[in-house]
């Protein structure tokens, strides 16, 4: 919690694509079901990386397995460095029952661990401060 | 004098394996202990070590520092007899708690008795800010070290899933159970289909609410336990041998 505030404005100027957009917002994208599902998983994980390594907030309709978020945080940690402290990951825990064998989530949000912070979580609402200083 | 000990102790060591693969043909079963980090992981791997094998030996070093194990440990053959805890715990129980601890001895037979491997893994994160390790009083060259030390510990424990019969997901219950990454690890054990218990630690404190952890995931068997103060260890032990066989 700490560490979220602390950092959270020193890091703005870093990514090379988004700079300009430091002081005057966030950028989220918003992934559909379809896209989600025309990835490969490397592929999926390498463009929500990327994103929120350059300061965006991904969201990913269909979400990630839990084998995806495990890949995920493996990936994340290779990269965590000084200046990339990680990620926030978020989301609606998968659905129960014989014909959810992949035990899909229904939403995943992933943001920099630097400026998204999840205060409130469980089965359908998820709520996250998202700071832009 | 320290090389005599250490020989001492490998004998000892050697020793103990070879009676155990003696009358213990089947595999040990590997059980990890896994969890965010400052759970109390390693204070549970000592206790588990203290209680059945040796008063004196540690698996690892528990500090209130974040991210203080960062390589993962192994103690091999570790007997879970239940029968003997008896006589073990009842050191413990000096301590004379207000509550009725008393053990209730019930003939199991060979299924009392459980070997493990016990796993002491990094405290799983999704982010690791070395920043964080200054306000613990750290050098900033000593935090940066620890932070990378830390990444590398998470992946670490992330590879070792791969190796692990069971696990033994730990919480803190002073804190807020429901993050993603306890669901992220709930959810791979489940879709590998390895047993998992998780066990509500800490409940020694005032502010502890093991019913928040049973809440959130009402699905999984939770034993609420302090691993620092030996509270309630029984419950987990016999959930382990019936669990992790
Ligand atoms: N009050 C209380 N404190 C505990 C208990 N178990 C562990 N602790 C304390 O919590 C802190 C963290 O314990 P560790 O065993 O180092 O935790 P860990 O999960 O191994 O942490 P990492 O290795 O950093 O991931 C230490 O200060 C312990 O003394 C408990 O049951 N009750
Ligand atoms: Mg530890």
């Amino acid at each position: 919690m700490k560490k979220w505030q602390r950092s959270s404005g020193e890091e703005e100027g870093e990514g090379k694509v988004k700079g300009s957009e430091a002081s005057t917002g966030i950028e989220m994208n918003v992934v559909s079901r379809d896209k989600v599902e025309s990835m490969g998983s490397m592929e999926k994980l390498r463009f929500i990386l990327d994103g929120v390594k350059s300061g965006n907030i991904v969201v990913l309709e269909g979400g990630l397995t839990a084998e995806e978020q495990m890949k995920l945080i493996e990936l994340t940690m290779l990269e965590v460095d000084e200046s990339f402290t990680g990620i926030e990951i978020s989301g609606y825990p998968a659905k129960r029952g014989l014909l959810n064998l992949r035990r899909k989530t229904r939403l995943t949000i992933i943001g920099p661990a630097a400026k998204m912070k999840t205060i409130r979580k469980d089965k359908d609402l998820i709520s996250a401060i998202i700071s832009t200083t | 004098m320290e090389m005599s000990v250490r020989k001492r102790k490998r004998m000892r060591w050697a020793l103990s394996k070879l009676i155990t693969a003696l009358f213990f043909r089947k595999k040990a079963v590997k059980i990890g202990i896994y969890g965010p980090p400052n759970a109390g992981k390693t204070t549970l791997a000592n206790r588990i070590i203290h209680t059945f094998v040796d008063n004196n030996e540690d698996m690892g070093v528990a500090t209130e520092i974040p991210h203080e194990t960062r390589r993962v440990i192994k103690r091999e053959g570790v007997l879970i007899d239940l029968r003997r805890r008896i006589m073990n715990s009842n050191r413990d129980r000096n301590r004379d708690r207000d509550r009725d601890r008393d053990y209730d001895p019930r003939p199991r037979g060979s299924r009392a008795k459980l070997m493990l491997d016990v796993v002491d893994t990094p405290g799983l994160a999704t982010k690791i800010d070395f920043r964080d390790f200054m306000a613990y009083g750290l050098e900033e060259d000593e935090a940066k070290r620890r932070a990378k030390e830390a990444t590398e510990g998470v992946i670490e424990a992330i590879k070792w899933l791969d190796d692990i019969d069971g696990v033994i997901l730990l919480m803190d219950s002073t804190e807020d159970p429901y993050t993603q990454t306890n669901v992220v690890i709930i959810g791979n054990m489940e879709a590998r289909g390895i047993p998992i218990i998780i066990a509500a630690n800490k409940i020694d404190l005032p502010d502890a609410t093991p019913q928040r952890i049973k809440n959130a995931f009402p699905q999984h068997r939770v034993v609420p336990v302090s691993a620092l103060k030996g509270d309630n260890m029984e419950e987990l032990y016999e959930e382990m041998a019936k669990v992790f066989r």
